[in-house]
């Protein structure tokens, strides 16, 4: 299948494709070029903020992929997003090196603080980018797995794995506020300085984290509409929609669905990692299960079960929140509420259904 | 020079023999000093008090036992007042005064009588000044004067200072008054005393005895004697060895038996949270995201009340329960007709929409309330706790979140089994089609039936609010335990959810000393990760028709 196959019945698909190529061409001439006492200068805070928005639609990618095709309603993948961002984040802290408060050439400033006198041993390997990359990748992915073939094999679903979702992510950030786990507590990690050798404060290296994150939404786009037109998204969505009979057809359900979660995982972990170095701090507030189920919404939102939908969604809900808990810090939450409760009663589909729904009527 | 001196002696015995009789004019009790007073050869009481201005410390101690034997009104008072540095004799006549300070001001009150003088600092007079040595004598001699008070309080007290540092001096005065002891707490406690002092006896059988004695006791200084105590005699150093295990265990078991008590009290509250969560998601299949915010409802509805009946905090707790329940059902209803109606067969739909409703309900609560924490007073009769034996001591809040959550269960289980609604409940909840085919209006027992989980949640929020602050982030921080104890138990099962909330406050709360707090509750969480995944029905699983969705 060749990638215009793969959009060719998909229009909305090129259409978001197409716009973000446009986006990530004009940001960094916008930034970069255009003179700052120009009305068409993009502040680097902008491209920053635009630049997390995309690493959270690449999350809300992730969980439209096993929310809408597969039917699992995921309450824990900000989880696999904080590790990504963790394993991140150990590798940022790490090349900080003696640029620390206390100057520690090995330690990181919180173990100093809290009297540490060795680097405990999962933080070995962190300063190489390689290694981090892999664990990225590695974390999440081996939760996510651990997690799906107990759940799957035992057939635990709807409610209830949702449930089990969201104990999951907040034992883990019960866990990750503990100092003695060595992830320096509630003040997570923060105060880096480089990654890569480039500057994070530079507006460089801005634009080429903003960069980075259009383009692994845009082929994590094309991956996951790739999986999705394949057979095993056909078979996850005959899965979604009568999981019974899919299985007493031959298909291993619980193997498509534990592969799916994982790699779903996966993705979480990568918007993680893209994520930490653009705010520059991760801490385990990112684990808190009311963050996994904002993100619900987003793709809610948006409109499941379509990819560009949850993209959309997602844009659409942190530009609203950036604006309104700045503007009208009140309202904020109302509104949001007011969202959930009013597309769920009315818009099953999303506002991206608002759109089909139309077509179909014409 | 002689003349003078002659002269002085004269003047200060008036003066104590003036203050003596002011003294019995002001009704002062009269037996034992009156022999002090004809007292030849021994330093009369009279002496004693004056001894007690002196500058050597030895003379000072010789007087606290004087006094301390006459025992008179103000011997209390004064020892205490010394042993505080409370007690300054005029620099003028070396007369006892007892000072108070009174704001900025030093109230000096005589000791025998007369006008009191307040100012404001302490010139003229000269504090009685004590050593360490005199410290002890002191808290001794309290001990001992304490020990005849008529107050069962002071007396305990009195045994249990001297349970500390025991002193053989004391087994004569403990002999005596333990015959006269009526009470059984200060009883028991004086005869370990008594025990104690004998393990140094030079008697063997007294010293058997005194270890059988001991074994029974489960006070810190009993075991402390015993293993201190060194005999000779293998035999009774068996016996005191063993009296030591036995000690040990009977301790360790009421320290197991604490643990439990918290335990139970931790898990009480979990069951309150989740039993109206067992009822809209067990017996309904609702996922109530919102069920959080009517347990906080409730907590602010406690609130309310008490700024409604000042004064009356014991009752304005009593009256909270009923109202918070009708506050939570009222708004449970309003969320069930609004929302939850349109919405019954797609669990996660639900889920989604509560959520949002209990965005909605914390923002509400906190334009209302203000996003500061707020705090319930505790009633008086809440305070305190019901000591069970030297060990053991049970907190009357937590026993009676116990009392308080079991009463809930009872009282639901009740309405489900013995009521029309509840009868109407059941029937809905197993055959909708059919229920409505013989006439159950469906929908309003719907509504009813929220109402009833959400007014339980409002009630424990009652409890909740006199446990920790009120805050609008009081529910969230319990749905993830709630829903954890639902399934656990089983969901639709309302004795599964008291067993699981019950069994998880107590595995909680044994992992506790050994894990710590947030290690434990990590460790509960995996554990019932790990449950689900093996047993998807919970403990309790539904059985038959309705188990198969």
């Amino acid at each position: 299948m060749g990638m215009l196959d793969l959009l060719r019945n998909d229009k909305a698909g090129r259409w978001m494709l197409a716009t973000l190529l446009l986006v990530s061409v004009l940001v960094p001439v916008l930034n970069l070029l255009v003179p700052q006492d120009s009305a068409f200068h993009l502040s680097t805070y902008a491209v920053t903020l635009l630049g997390k928005y995309l690493t959270y639609a690449l999350l809300a990618l992730a969980a439209d992929l096993v929310w809408g095709y597969l039917g699992i309603l995921s309450l824990g993948h900000g989880a696999f997003f904080a590790l990504g961002g963790y394993a991140m984040g150990m590798y940022l802290m790490r090349q900080i090196g003696e640029r620390g408060v206390y100057g520690d050439p090995l330690l990181p400033d919180f173990m100093v603080f809290l009297n540490w006198h060795e680097l405990p041993w999962f933080w070995h390997g962190f300063d190489q980018f390689w290694f981090a990359a892999l664990m990225v990748l590695l974390v999440p992915g081996l939760l996510a797995y651990v997690l799906g073939f107990l759940a799957f094999r035992s057939r635990v679903t709807g409610v209830y794995l949702s449930i089990i979702t969201q104990a999951t992510t907040y034992a883990l950030m019960l866990a990750f506020f503990r100092n003695e786990m060595g992830f320096g507590g509630n003040n997570g990690l923060t105060d880096f300085k480089d990654l890569l050798g480039f500057d994070l404060r530079t507006d460089h290296t801005r634009i080429g984290l903003f960069l980075a994150s259009s383009a692994a939404l845009g082929l994590a786009y094309l991956l996951t509409r790739y999986i999705v037109c394949s057979r095993l998204g056909l078979a996850s969505v005959a899965i979604r929609d009568a999981e019974s009979r899919s299985r007493f057809i031959g298909y291993r359900v619980e193997n498509i669905k534990l592969w799916v979660f994982v790699y779903s995982a996966v993705l979480a972990g990568i918007a993680g990692a893209l994520y930490v170095p653009q705010v520059g701090i991760i801490n385990p507030g990112e684990f808190s299960p009311l963050n996994s189920i904002e993100l619900v919404i987003w793709v809610a939102i948006g409109g499941r079960g379509t990819l560009y939908g949850a993209v959309v969604g997602a844009l659409l809900v942190n530009y609203a929140k950036t604006y309104f808990t700045a503007a009208l810090p009140e309202v904020w939450l109302f509104a949001l509420g007011g969202l959930f409760v009013l597309v769920t009663l009315y818009l099953p589909k999303g506002i991206v259904g608002l759109r089909r729904m139309r077509e179909e009527r014409a | 020079m002689r003349k003078r001196m002659r002269e002085r002696t004269t003047i200060t015995m008036a003066r104590s023999l003036l203050s003596l009789l002011l003294f019995f004019l002001l009704g002062g009790c009269p037996s034992p000093s009156l022999s002090a007073v004809q007292a030849t050869d021994e330093p009369t009481l009279q002496d004693a008090w004056k001894t007690l201005t002196d500058k050597s410390y030895r003379n000072k101690e010789k007087a606290i036992a004087i006094i301390a034997r006459n025992n008179t009104a103000e011997a209390y008072p004064v020892m205490k007042a010394m042993l505080e540095g409370k007690l300054y004799f005029s620099a003028r006549d070396k007369a006892l005064f007892i000072v108070e300070k009174q704001g900025k001001n030093h109230k000096f009150t005589p000791l025998f009588g007369g006008k009191s003088i307040t100012q404001t600092n302490k010139h003229g007079f000269d504090k009685v000044k004590i050593n360490n040595r005199l410290r002890t004598r002191l808290r001794q001699a309290l001990a001992q004067l304490q020990l005849r008070h008529p107050d069962r309080d002071l007396r305990l007290t009195a045994v249990q200072e001297l349970l500390k540092r025991p002193d053989p001096g004391t087994a004569g005065l403990i002999q005596d008054v333990v015959k006269k002891e009526t009470d059984p707490e200060v009883r028991t406690a004086m005869r370990t005393l008594l025990a104690i002092n004998q393990l140094d006896s030079t008697d063997r059988n007294k010293q058997r005895k005194a270890i059988s004695e001991l074994a029974g006791s489960l006070n810190p200084s009993a075991l402390n004697a015993l293993s201190a105590y060194r005999p000779t005699d293998a035999t009774l150093k068996n016996l005191a060895s063993a009296a030591i295990r036995n000690i040990n265990e009977r301790r360790e078991r009421y320290d197991r038996a604490e643990m439990v008590f918290f335990g139970l009290s931790l898990g009480s509250v979990l069951a309150l949270a989740a039993i109206g969560l067992a009822i809209t998601f067990g017996v309904m299949g609702v996922i109530n995201m919102a069920h959080g915010e009517l347990i906080m409802i409730g907590a602010y509805t406690t609130y309310v009340i008490q700024l409604l009946m000042p004064g009356h905090i014991g009752l304005s707790v009593i009256v909270a329960v009923p109202a918070a329940f009708v506050v939570s059902a009222l708004v449970g209803m309003a969320i069930e007709l609004s929302v939850i109606r349109h919405l019954y067969g797609r669990p996660l739909e639900t889920l989604l929409a509560t959520f949002g409703v209990s965005l909605i309900l914390q923002q509400a609560v906190r334009s209302i309330f203000s996003p500061l924490n707020r705090s319930v007073e505790t009633p008086e009769w809440m305070s305190g706790a019901f000591q069970v034996n030297e060990v053991l001591a049970l907190t009357w809040n937590r026993l009676y979140i116990i009392i308080f959550c079991l009463i809930v269960f009872a009282t639901l289980i009740l309405v489900m089994k013995k009521t029309l609604l509840g009868l109407q409940v059941r029937a809905v909840s197993q055959n909708r089609l059919m229920a409505r085919a013989m006439g159950v209006r469906s929908k309003w027992v719907d509504a009813l039936t929220f109402g009833l989980g959400s007014g339980i949640a409002g009630m424990a929020g009652v409890a909740l609010s006199l446990l920790t602050n009120v805050g609008t982030n009081l529910g969230q921080a319990y749905i993830i335990d709630s829903f954890m104890v639902v399934v656990f138990g089983g969901v639709g099962n309302l004795w599964g959810t008291l067993v699981a909330g019950m069994s998880l406050g107590v595995i909680n709360k044994l992992l506790e000393p050994w894990a710590g707090a947030v290690l434990a509750k990590i460790l509960v969480l995996v554990f019932i990760i790990l449950f689900i995944q093996k047993r998807p029905t919970g403990l309790f699983p539904q059985r038959g028709r309705a188990a198969e969705d």
